[in-house]
């Protein structure tokens, strides 16, 4: 049985994360890497595969109600797409309580701008694997699930 | 215990639900997966605005290609105008609890159409309970108004078979040149099945799998009991889904026939990647559904599936009224130590700790109260 789920009242929580490939990049082996890893961390992963336009990652994360989108950007286009995809959470009702990761290769000075448009956290290559779930675990449960 | 009342946050989140807010029905399937305090009032007020949807569940090993034509199936139903519904489970991690589920991926056909709703869940290590997750999910797509429900599993095992018995229509997928997959099939697959579909039919081996399927079918409607029958397989089938004709070598299925005779599942072959075989599927899953309705078959399933749902809620309920007691004399492991030292046995201990609740039930007013209660309900 693993941590995530409170079992008083018979109740079952589990963190739910979207592993996301948007754009045209085709390198997915971080996302795999991350999507297996959450998995044995005991959170449920949904992947949405490669080649993602912004509005299908939208609509993958309203329709299964997660608590955290991780992005998988390589391509450098994080500029475009990843605003793209938080403007589509926001037209949903959804932006305010999906914590918004971005995975990849994110020059220092793109990063505040990602924060601005509503990303939790970025991590860059090296991260270790670790501190992502840590991070996921500290920050996910924070959003109240009565709403 | 918790109530079949519906809070105030979840009445809000019922209205937008009926009003068509995709993201109000994410929701509330949501709280159904996690089983969220008051998520049954919320299913109870649910069931009042069902029976709209039309429910087929699809079942196969892995690699079958089911989501290929659940994306497929979607996109066929929103050419027509329908809005559909999807539930595509896959098993989780036996170890972590965790799961990756990748269904999503071969549904590109309907990408950025919200009225393809396509909802990912695992068991969550649960044994039973994914059963009545799926089935209040489906609930909770019906009441939202989908005219199309598909529920995807993996036929591994009784926890998806049971899954699948949600569905009112069910296709097995068997993938070509799978001889030892159709001898698996036996294990109660068989027997489940409104429809088999070889998909993957443009690969070698895709007719004998397909004449292995027939002669089984056969086989299985031909022996009385299964006790001749060369396969072991038997003819059961009534506890499932009651009644089941003599097998033809049909393929040509026939509303009037099946009338008189029952349902006999056909045999399909599909390129699901290609769309080929698909119109003929489609014309199967019709022809079944006027089958159900013309024969009663899909009143008296709803009605064996409402048995079931009842039967297993109170299994769950049951089941946490124990583990509280439990709970409550120190749990289980201060008990199975006794029995380790030798001071007690398991009999004895379980006697004593559902002695209090057969004297609860035993008591005549508690009795005539719930006996009250409960035809209230009925009226």
């Amino acid at each position: 049985m693993s941590e995530q789920e409170h079992e008083h009242d018979g109740e079952r929580r589990s963190i739910r994360c979207l592993v996301a490939k948007v754009g045209l990049d085709g390198h997915d082996r971080g996302a795999h890497v991350v999507a297996r890893a959450f998995r044995d961390a005991g959170f449920e992963v949904i992947y949405s595969g490669l080649h993602n336009a912004p509005e299908e990652i939208v609509q993958a994360t309203v329709q299964e109600d997660v608590d955290v989108l991780g992005i998988s950007i390589l391509s450098g286009a994080h500029n475009t797409l990843v605003p793209k995809i938080v403007d589509g959470l926001e037209s949903y009702g959804a932006a305010e309580d999906t914590l918004v990761l971005v995975g990849g290769v994110i020059p220092e000075e793109d990063r505040p701008a990602l924060f601005e448009a509503g990303v939790a956290a970025v991590f860059g290559p090296g991260t270790p694997i670790d501190e992502t779930i840590d991070f996921v675990r500290e920050h996910a449960p924070a959003r109240g699930h009565d709403r | 215990m918790s109530d079949a009342g519906l809070h105030d946050a979840d009445e809000a989140l019922l209205e937008r639900l009926l009003e068509g807010d995709h993201r109000a029905l994410a929701r509330a399937i949501s709280r159904i997966e996690d089983r969220a305090p008051g998520y049954r009032g919320l299913v109870s007020a649910l069931y009042g605005h069902t029976g709209n949807a039309t429910v087929v569940g699809i079942t196969g090993s892995p690699g079958a290609g089911k989501s290929t034509l659940v994306d497929k199936l979607a996109e066929h139903y929103r050419e027509r105008g329908e809005t559909v519904g999807v539930v595509a489970i896959d098993p989780s991690s036996p170890f972590s609890g965790g799961a990756v589920l990748g269904d999503r991926i071969r549904m590109a056909s309907t990408v950025g159409d919200m009225d393809v709703f396509v909802r990912s869940m695992s068991a969550r290590g649960r044994l039973g309970g994914l059963s009545s997750a799926t089935a209040d999910a489906v609930v909770a797509m019906d009441a939202f108004g989908k005219d199309r429900i598909l529920v995807e599993t993996v036929g591994a095992g009784q926890n998806e078979i049971d899954v699948v018995r949600t569905a009112d229509t069910v296709v097995v997928l068997v993938p070509p040149g799978a001889g030892d997959t159709v001898q698996t099939l036996k294990a109660g697959i068989l027997e489940i099945a409104d429809c088999f579909v070889v998909n993957k039919a443009d690969r070698e081996g895709a007719d004998r799998t397909v004449q292995e399927l027939q002669e089984m079918l056969q086989v299985g409607a031909h022996g009385p009991g299964g006790d001749g029958g060369t396969s072991g397989f038997t003819a059961h089938d009534a506890g499932h889904h009651g009644v089941r004709g003599v097998a033809g070598h049909d393929s040509d299925p026939d509303g009037d026939d099946h009338l008189e005779e029952g349902w006999s599942p056909p045999v399909l072959e599909t390129v699901a990647t290609r769309g080929t075989g698909l119109s003929a599927l489609l014309e199967s899953l019709e022809d079944h559904r006027t089958y159900l309705e013309r024969s009663g078959e899909l009143a008296a399933r709803r009605r064996a599936r409402h048995g079931a749902d009842i039967e297993a809620l109170l299994r769950d309920d049951l089941g946490a009224l124990v583990a509280r007691e439990l709970e409550t004399v120190g749990g289980v492991d201060a008990l199975a130590e006794a029995v380790a030292d030798g001071r007690s046995d398991p009999y004895r201990l379980v006697d004593a700790l559902v002695e209090p609740l057969e004297r609860c039930l035993a008591d005549e007013d508690v009795r005539d109260r719930a006996e009250g209660d409960l035809e209230a309900l009925l009226e």
